[in-house]
């Protein structure tokens, strides 16, 4: 490999060519502050516009300074990353950031956790010298984001998620010079535009501007209700990541912990939505061996292959973006509403609550969330199944506020009967979990043999677009794993052009899948931290007696008691979806 | 159009058109060719002067001369026209009288072509007297 | 064909056309029929002719008589006397301003005297639409001889050697940039024509493509064969429909002629030109943002490297050249780098075409060797200040250049002069400031620019340059503070060296130029609270002078705001936190009763 020299701060340098002078710096412990700059390593992605201009830095005979996330090292190259006009130079433009950015961190969402703040903080602003009109634009709120762009810095990361990363193309910088801002096209709405609400502009925005819509008073507002019954279901991902609000290790799987502080929170049955991805298994599982055993007879009217259809971005972005593939996912609706369908009709009536009387609350990693759970399919009588979906943030914040010490919690169980999951439940929180779980059920009532081995490792990792062929005693299973809507538009044109090859396909919004989600604690740019999530989640599924969805003794219960069997006409009407043409 | 198929052909179309701006280009740099000015004003054209650069402009293209033959107003000689001024590259200008077609000629053949001088050379100092 | 004895040259430029150059054609044409003189007057729509401060122009060749400020109504009078009784019609000579006399040939007007016309040499001399004309003063013959004599290594030492540097702003040497562009290995590249002109007041790109579209597609089809492109794209502007049209019906030309398409005389070399229209952002003229609007997404530049020359258009090795380097391409190939590397100064050769603009005589276009000095530029060609007011200050380089003083007047032009005295050479625009200049609000003008032609990308540039602009507003309103100038410097330091693209590296050198060398009018704002030049509306004061005020009540009857006050025959009063300074007392009272400080 060719290296190269250089000095970077008096110190000799030995690196890589063609590595920037940002990484350059990092590889011998020099941290060169950034602003605009995030990079996920093993996803692939990168932000680096080199538009906020605070990791300038000094090159011996550069007439102006260097931006070192964008300017390649040079053999012999002389650099100095905190001179004194450095150190003016970064002040000075962050000074004029500030001018131009509201001052109320006090009461701002993000306060705490924002970049912005942080960088202020870092480089010792005490004062703005340049001070002067600010830009101001119309707050724009969806159903599930609010865009409060006063807040915009310009940084494009929500642009780059959005166009290269999504490929959904909705956020995108628009006016010229001061008025510069990134907005959807004409500065509409959100709700008007194809936003698939999968909230990975949030969960890289740097400051306030982009956050999920905050429904912890409503919550609050129900526990308070003593007319109410307050169900809660959370998702696999949560107790992979809420540990981080309250400074534990990425990685610390809280599942105890999160039953605990919701118990405490007043909900008076605290569920899992992981009993509801079990249920999952059972309806899509089912529905893609009919697929399969009918296409395997030769029907010409089944399409293959079949799709997941758990994520909510994922069914927009198709509704929007291949409508014309609307028969190809399978019709099971998200664990959430599953979930949310049987607490309000199954669970009620066990307990004899009226529909209107019982409020579900669920705990999710994202912020489509909210959208899925308003969606007109998914309530009766303008009564929804699900009522308010809190982000894996916003349960941390409500727990603070209710002085709770998450941290000596003592780890307690899930109520029964939507609480209890298998370990394929658990795993759905992670890119690839889907289908393994799937293929864990599928597997067994497909051959009638039980499974020898569990853990599929070619289905996990972190490679954006995967495959690999299972063998379904002697009918080789053929399936694709995609997360990140760029990825999913990959394999649906392949679809589209009739040379997919695979049976069934695995399709999750956020990179990393759920544990990555928009509603999950920041990030910051560091992948390491959705890798222990992932690795978090696989360790809960292996700590599990039972693993396999259909063997989970309350899921066969519901079937006995409520159901019948799967993809019967209640299962149907309670557990199934149709898709919309959004064109 | 027939397309231009090689360097020679576009060479020839070159040939063929320059004789359309050649008039701009000699009064880009009328020092370096023969200047003809012929009195046109109404004693002028009365005496035939229109007749008279008429010929020059004909003979001297015809010849392959490279000059630059305008109308001037009236010179003051007006006992003389049609009058015309000669101006060969670096010399100064001469103007001769009574112009007709078979002066002009012996303008064209003579003094044009050859440098000699010939009679009908209307003296500077009268005209300096008479400006 | 008729080869016709007299050649009247209508300037077809965008100026004289909006002054009713059209109609002056047409009525021409009208009566040289009527005279029955169809045989041997031509009219001839040209491209510009530079002296625009007087157009519509007419010239009648021969005899280079050059008609100015030309109405339709004219026509009949130059056809019936001019082009049949032979005298010239007087009253539409030029006049010289210094000496009064008539300049019948255009030959003696100091305007084109120490002018030298390379890039503008078929501007106002040829008709742009038709190809023949072009091509009968060698036009395509350069092209000719590079596909047919020279391999793209010769034709680009040939290039080098003639010294030619980019004419949009950089000076970026030509031929290395070419050379660069042929060593890139791909697939396909492409020539790229940055006719972006956008600085204000400039119109030197335009001007050559409406009077010579052809001498740049000549030359992108010589660079096209240097770099090993078939594909050339000319950026330009929509606010250009003139040189649009007149460079689509070149392309036609062209390709109908086989000089554009494929296997070009003969040789088995491709090239052919496509358009694409910008929407007239300034900062598209950087060339990375030109691509990415070429591209179809936002036009903003992007770090370099990698340079276009590497990876431009569609990731392609693209060599990016503006409009008046690629017309001079043709000339040297013809001429010779040696003839061409005669004109100029040491390391600026050839030429340069100025837009000069202002408080000068002569507005237009020029063409000068480099190493002319602003003196002769301004004073013989531009022919001095107008109304014989004192000349202050010379702004060139475009927005983002200097305000040079007097002290600079005798410096030849070149590229790396310019940079030396605190200005740049840009484009080419070029405007005089006289005394009643502020320049103050000069720079608070150039910043207002930048302020909306910025991308709004980095930060330095997109915030930077509202907080100058703002600092600057407060100076001519007479709020501003003595350390406001400090902050002004130390602001306009920072963004110039952190800013992403040369627009926000140099946006803030009109302040630092004018802060540098005008400093005491910024002191004066800020101390004294007063503009020296009067500009500056909100630090005059309108007041009465009591003894020469008769009560006439008129300046109360007239001003908009009731601000003055006063008995009939009693001196009137204004009332200075009512008036809002438009000068109606000050133009209406008869007595000079109302003065202005």
């Amino acid at each position: 490999m060719d290296t190269i020299q250089l000095t970077i701060d008096n110190k000799p340098v030995v690196v890589k060519k063609g590595i920037t002078i940002l990484d350059a710096a990092s590889s011998v412990g020099i941290h060169i502050p950034t602003l605009c700059h995030m990079k996920l390593d093993d996803l692939n992605i990168e932000n680096r516009p080199g538009g906020c201009r605070i990791c300038v830095v000094e090159v011996e005979g550069r007439r102006n300074l260097a931006p070192a996330c964008c300017t390649e090292v040079a053999d012999g190259m002389v650099i100095n990353s905190h001179s004194i006009r450095v150190i003016n130079a970064r002040q000075t433009v962050l000074e004029l950031i500030l001018s131009d950015h509201p001052a109320d961190c006090l009461i701002c969402a993000k306060s705490g956790k924002c970049e912005l703040q942080d960088m202020a903080h870092h480089l010792g602003i005490r004062e703005i010298h340049y001070k002067g009109e600010q830009s101001t634009y119309r707050e724009d709120t969806s159903p599930a984001i609010i865009r409060d762009v006063d807040k915009c810095i310009m940084c494009r990361r929500c642009e780059m998620m959005c166009n290269e990363v999504q490929t959904v193309g909705v956020l995108s910088a628009i006016n010229r010079g001061f008025n510069a801002v990134v907005s959807p096209a004409f500065e509409m709405n959100l709700d008007h535009s194809v936003c698939t609400y999968c909230g990975q502009c949030v969960a890289v925005c740097p400051t306030g501007a982009l956050t999920e819509v905050d429904q912890t008073a409503q919550v609050v507002r129900a526990l308070s209700d003593p007319t109410k019954t307050v169900v809660v279901q959370t998702a696999p991902a949560v107790r992979a990541a809420l540990g981080e609000e309250f400074d534990m290790e990425p990685g610390t799987l809280v599942t105890g912990k999160l039953a605990a502080s919701l118990r405490r929170l007043g909900f008076n049955y605290v569920f899992d939505t992981d009993f509801a991805a079990d249920l999952t298994i059972m309806e899509e599982g089912t529905e893609m061996l009919n697929r399969l055993s009918r296409f395997l007879e030769g029907d010409k009217n089944v399409k293959l292959p079949i799709l997941t259809s758990c994520c909510p971005a994922w069914v927009k972005f198709f509704e929007h973006q291949f409508p014309q593939l609307n028969d190809i996912p399978s019709t099971a609706r998200s664990p959430q509403q599953m979930f949310g369908s049987i607490a309000k009709t199954y669970f009620a009536e066990k307990m004899g609550i009226d529909r209107e009387d019982l409020v579900v609350v669920s705990i999710m990693p994202c912020v489509a969330k909210k959208y899925e759970c308003g969606r007109d399919e998914f309530k009766v009588n303008e009564n929804p199944d699900v009522d308010y979906a809190i982000t894996t943030r916003e349960l941390a914040g409500l727990i603070k506020l209710a002085n709770i010490d998450f941290n000596k919690l003592p780890n307690e169980d899930f109520d029964l009967p939507l609480g209890e999951s298998t370990g394929a439940g658990v795993i759905f929180g992670t890119t690839g979990g889907v289908i393994e779980a799937a293929v864990r059920t599928a597997y067994e009532l497909y051959t009638k043999k039980p499974l020898q081995k569990l853990d599929f490792h070619e289905l996990r990792g972190m490679e954006g677009i995967r495959h690999a062929t299972i063998d379904f005693a002697g009918f080789p299973l053929k399936i694709g794993i995609a997360h990140g809507l760029g990825n999913a538009r990959k394999l649906l044109e392949k679809i589209e052009s009739g040379e997919s090859e695979f049976h069934a396909i695995e399709i999750m919004s956020c990179p990393g899948g759920c544990i990555g989600g928009g509603g999950q604690p920041y990030h910051h740019g560091n992948a390491e931290i959705l890798k222990k999530r992932q690795m978090a989640l696989y360790q809960e599924d292996s700590n599990k007696t039972i693993r396999k969805s259909h063997e989970n003794p309350y899921i066969i219960q519901l079937y006995e008691e409520f159901l019948g069997k799967p993809m019967s006409e209640k299962a149907h009407h309670l557990l199934h979806t149709e898709y919309f043409d959004r064109t | 159009m027939t397309k231009i198929k090689t360097l020679a052909d576009l060479r020839k179309i070159k040939e063929e058109v320059q004789s359309k701006i050649k008039l701009r280009e000699n009064s880009d740099h009328p020092e370096q060719v023969v200047q003809v000015k012929v009195g046109m004003a109404t004693c002028g054209i009365a005496s035939g002067a229109k007749e008279t650069m008429k010929y020059f402009v004909d003979e001297l293209e015809q010849q392959a001369i490279d000059a630059v033959v305008t109308q001037t107003g009236c010179m003051g000689y007006c006992y003389a026209e049609p009058t015309v001024e000669i101006t060969l590259p670096g010399k100064e200008p001469v103007v001769f009288g009574y112009v007709n077609k078979d002066k002009a000629e012996e303008i064209i053949d003579v003094y044009i072509k050859r440098g000699a001088l010939i009679d009908g050379i209307i003296p500077l100092a009268f005209r300096t007297i008479d400006d | 064909m008729t080869d016709y004895k007299m050649h009247l040259l209508v300037c077809g430029g965008t100026g004289c056309k909006a002054a009713d150059s059209d109609e002056i054609r047409n009525s021409l044409k009208y009566w040289i029929e009527q005279t029955g003189m169809e045989d041997d007057a031509q009219v001839v729509f040209t491209g510009c002719f530079g002296f625009c401060e007087k157009g519509p122009i007419v010239k009648v060749l021969p005899g280079n008589t050059f008609y100015v400020g030309v109405q339709p109504g004219d026509a009949e009078e130059i056809v019936k006397e001019h082009l049949v009784k032979g005298r010239p019609v007087q009253r539409l000579l030029y006049t010289d301003p210094v000496t009064k006399e008539e300049i019948s040939d255009s030959k003696g007007m100091e305007f084109y005297k120490k002018q030298m016309r390379i890039a503008l040499r078929n501007c106002g001399f040829i008709n742009p639409e038709n190809i023949e004309e072009y091509i009968s003063r060698d036009g395509y013959m350069a092209l000719g001889k590079c596909l047919t004599e020279l391999s793209p290594q010769e034709v680009i030492s040939e290039i080098k050697e003639s010294g030619l540097r980019g004419r949009g702003g950089g000076g970026f040497p030509t031929g290395l940039k070419w050379e660069i562009t042929n060593k890139s290995e791909a697939d396909q590249k492409y020539v790229v024509c940055n006719a972006d002109e956008g600085d204000p007041g400039a119109f030197m790109d335009r001007s050559i493509l409406e009077g010579d579209p052809h001498s740049i597609i000549e030359a992108m089809a010589i660079c096209g064969y240097c770099i090993g492109a078939d594909k050339g794209l000319v950026y330009i502007r929509a606010e250009y429909p003139l040189a649009i049209e007149r460079l689509k019906i070149a392309l036609n030309q062209a390709r109908e002629y086989g000089l554009l398409g494929e296997d070009i005389l003969g040789t088995g070399f491709n090239f052919d030109i496509s358009i694409r229209l910008g929407a007239g952002a300034f900062v598209c003229g950087e060339e990375t943002a030109l691509i990415h609007s070429m591209e179809g997404l936002r036009g903003e530049p992007t770090f370099k490297p990698p340079f276009p020359s590497v990876s431009g258009y569609l990731g392609k090795p693209t060599n990016v050249n503006n409009v008046e380097t690629f017309a001079n391409v043709p000339v040297i190939i013809n001429k010779g780098a040696n003839w061409f590397n005669k004109i100029g100064t040491e390391k600026s050769k050839g030429t340069k075409v100025f837009a000069l603009a202002g408080k000068i005589n002569n507005i237009g276009l020029i063409e000068v060797p480099m190493g002319t000095t602003l003196r002769e530029v301004i004073y013989d060609i531009g022919g001095g200040i107008k109304d014989g007011k004192e000349f202050k200050s010379v702004q060139t380089g475009g927005p983002s250049g200097g305000c040079l003083t007097k002290d600079f007047l005798d410096t030849p032009i070149d590229y790396d002069n310019l940079i030396a005295a605190g200005s740049m050479m840009g484009s080419g625009g070029m405007i005089v400031m006289d005394e009643d200049d502020c320049m103050v609000s000069i720079a608070k003008f150039y910043l207002e620019f930048t302020l909306e032609e910025s991308c709004g990308k980095c930060s330095p540039c997109r915030i930077g340059n509202k907080r100058l602009h703002e600092m600057l507003d407060k100076i001519t309103k007479g709020e501003g503070e003595e350390k406001d100038i400090e902050r002004l410097k130390m602001l306009s330091h920072v963004i110039k060296d952190t800013s992403l693209c040369g627009l926000g590296q140099s946006s803030p050198n009109p302040v630092l130029s004018t802060i540098a060398n005008f400093e005491d009018e910024y002191l004066a704002h800020v101390n004294e609270k007063k503009c020296p030049s009067g500009q500056c509306k909100d630090l005059l004061k309108y007041e009465v002078v009591e003894d020469l005020c008769t009560g006439c009540t008129l300046c109360f009857r007239n001003c908009p705001v009731g601000a003055i006050t006063g008995e009939r025959r009693q001196p009137h009063y204004i009332d200075q936190s009512i008036c809002i300074k438009c000068g109606v007392c000050y133009w209406k009272c008869k007595f000079n009763a109302i003065k202005l400080s």
